[in-house]
């Protein structure tokens, strides 16, 4: 067990580095800017406007949910695909899912023009309703997100044996899990299912759901590939190269079966037809699909990539940056071929969205430092043949 | 039987006299003064196309898109026809303004308490046995209160009284399942910003299509996840087992 360092003046100001004075300032900025919303109201304070209700919070709420899905890709890989030789990295991923959705869910509070009725969910039924079958899925993926991180806190104050009964339960939990991730994540793109006439025809399709789902497989496993490099920096290896360069291989099939049935779908629909090639939406297709899709996959497809921490890293990023921007395409973009005005967030929408981002990245790096996040679990979690 | 009311709307007859949305501030207490399009205080507004007035408001559909998309049944659809608004309900999400296909529902964005805003057909008025304010106070006839099928009826006939004079088209009667407010117009609606492309189905089925999947998503998903997990931990336990009796057991 180790024990924690005594907190001297010397060992507190050591640790204000550069990064950490930047996450500081965008926490303090956001903090303020929130401070405004909530006291000027949205319209002074966000360019959201009738002609485009959602912007840039919604946008940030969907890139959040699928980086997020690191969560669930890597438990179902270890705990009912029995690829145990990931477990090093559970943890870490379970984090990052659980202050993913925290923040999500914190977005999304912001963004609500009533956020005191937040709950109303929970009592106001409507199952016709994709945003009310998301909120209930997020809700109760939160709760099991918890109740799969509870364990690692009862470990770092010695209660574990309190919550050894969790275990009983912990793998109807993590199917739970799982099939929950799976409606919720889709149900993002069924959102956008009921604007066929004002989506841009690059990315309304009766197959959103289906696209959203397969693509945050992807941008879950690039996360996991992301977050095991950075964190592999200053400490011994999380995972063997070998284990990162077989998620590679993961990652690629996972892209092109987005890429077949994407097409597939825009060529059934006519979706090129008529399409200009360097229109405002032509080149943000394009841009899509380029770095977030065929070029990673080429990447990837080479022995050479996948072995190599560079090419790993690039090819997950640019996965990770592509479906930011189908996200933000599907979001705003793909809306912006109304004739009316187009949307650019405000100031104060882009520094709630900082803040929020540093508090993730803050919270991140403290827990996983105070809480048993990469230590071997104790003898008492010996799993039952 | 509670008859279903409806607008009939005849562009070719309106004069742009302003009479409706006067009328309908007084009725909602909303600030007075003219306005050119909705907003959160102009439930509903004269477009301006050459000579044309084009009267916008809520069209009160069959089968309401801001119905079916609120997470807390915010909006009703009332039997007489209304769709209206709960604003104790309604938590700010504004799916409703993104989803509706004629783009009505308008926001109190300079609020810290914001509400939808749209015409909300003087649920009150009907159930007093009263026509909307808009058609009382209308002073060519241009906005007429009345049943729904008498005034598709009405429509038809004046189509077919003046086959030069009016398109031959009511719009509103079967965009996204049908609507309650009607329009006749003199030239293509498309000249006059009105969007004919919806299609007849309702919107809230392609949300049904999707939405209907969730049991078997639950279901199948559960069963191959578990059958995976049991699978693929029997391949365990075989590898311990072979591990403790390196002959192989029996069979």
């Amino acid at each position: 067990m180790v024990k924690a360092p005594r907190i001297t003046l010397q060992r507190a100001t050591a640790h204000i580095t550069l990064w950490r004075g930047i996450a500081c300032i965008f926490i303090l900025a956001g903090l303020v800017a929130a401070i405004a919303r909530f006291k000027l109201g949205l319209g002074a304070t966000t360019h959201l406007s009738d002609q485009f209700p959602w912007g840039l919070w919604i946008g940030f709420d969907f890139l959040g949910i699928g980086l997020a899905a690191s969560g669930f890709t890597i438990v179902a890989a270890v705990h009912i695909f029995h690829a145990k030789e990931y477990e090093p990295i559970v943890r870490p991923a379970i984090l990052t899912a659980f202050i993913g959705y925290l923040l999500v869910v914190l977005v999304l509070v912001i963004d609500l023009g009533r956020p005191l009725n937040f709950w109303h969910p929970l009592v106001m039924w409507n199952p016709h309703s994709v945003m009310f079958e998301i909120t209930w899925c997020v809700i109760l993926y939160t709760t099991v997100l918890s109740l799969e991180f509870a364990p690692i806190v009862a470990e770092k104050f010695r209660l574990h044996a309190h919550v050894a009964w969790l275990h009983t339960f912990s793998l109807p939990f993590m199917i739970l899990g799982v099939i929950l991730s799976t409606l919720h994540q889709s149900s993002f793109g069924s959102l956008y299912l009921i604007v066929p006439t004002r989506l841009h025809p690059f990315w309304y399709s009766p197959l959103l759901p289906v696209l959203f789902f397969i693509s945050c497989l992807a941008s879950g496993l690039s996360m996991v590939i992301v977050e095991t490099l950075v964190l592999s920096r200053g400490r011994h290896a999380i995972l063997h190269p070998r284990l990162l360069a077989h998620l590679g291989k993961f990652i690629a099939v996972i892209l092109a079966l987005y890429l077949v049935v994407r097409f597939q779908d825009m060529v059934a629909r006519h979706a090129f037809h008529g399409m200009k090639l360097l229109s405002y939406h032509s080149l943000a297709f394009g841009a899509e699909l380029l770095i977030g899709f065929v070029i990673p996959l080429a990447m990837l497809l080479f022995e050479r990539v996948r072995s190599s921490r560079r090419g790993l890293y690039t090819a997950s990023l640019m996965v990770l940056a592509g479906f930011a921007a189908n996200r933000m395409n599907t979001a705003i973009t793909g809306l912006e071929s109304w004739p009316s005005q187009t949307y650019f967030p405000s100031i104060l929408e882009i520094l709630i969205t900082l803040g929020i981002a540093a508090i993730g990245f803050a919270a991140f790096s403290v827990l996983a430092n105070v809480l048993p996040i990469f230590e071997p679990k104790p003898i008492v979690h010996q799993e039952e043949a | 039987m509670v008859q279903k009311k409806a607008l009939l709307i005849d562009i070719s007859q309106c004069i742009g006299c302003n009479a409706c949305q006067e009328a309908c501030k007084t009725e909602n207490h909303l600030p007075p003064g003219e306005e050119k399009a909705l907003s959160p205080t102009a439930y509903t507004a004269l477009e301006a196309h050459g000579e044309r007035y084009v009267r916008r408001l809520c069209q009160h559909c069959d089968t309401p898109t801001c119905v079916s998309v609120c997470p807390v049944a915010a909006f009703t659809k009332q039997p007489e026809g209304p769709v209206t608004y709960d604003v104790a309900k309604c938590i700010g999400c504004r799916y409703c303004m993104q989803a509706c296909p004629f783009q009505v529902p308008r926001y109190e964005w300079a609020s810290t308490q914001p509400r939808v805003q749209k015409c909300i057909f003087c649920a009150s008025r009907l159930k007093r046995g009263l026509p909307t304010a808009c058609a009382e106070a209308c002073p060519t006839g241009a906005t007429k209160f009345g049943d729904r099928e008498s005034l598709l009826q009405e429509a038809m006939e004046r189509i077919f009284a003046n086959p030069a004079g009016l398109v031959r088209k009511i719009y509103g009667r079967d965009e996204v399942g049908g609507t309650s407010v009607f329009y006749l117009s003199p030239v293509p609606f498309e000249e006059l910003g009105f969007n004919t492309r919806l299609g007849s189905a309702p919107m809230p089925l392609l949300t049904m299509s999707a939405l209907s999947k969730v049991p078997n998503v639950v279901a199948v998903g559960g069963v191959m996840l578990a059958g995976i997990w049991w699978i693929t931990h029997r391949r365990g336990e075989v590898a311990r087992h072979e591990g403790r009796h390196p002959d192989g057991g029996e069979w």
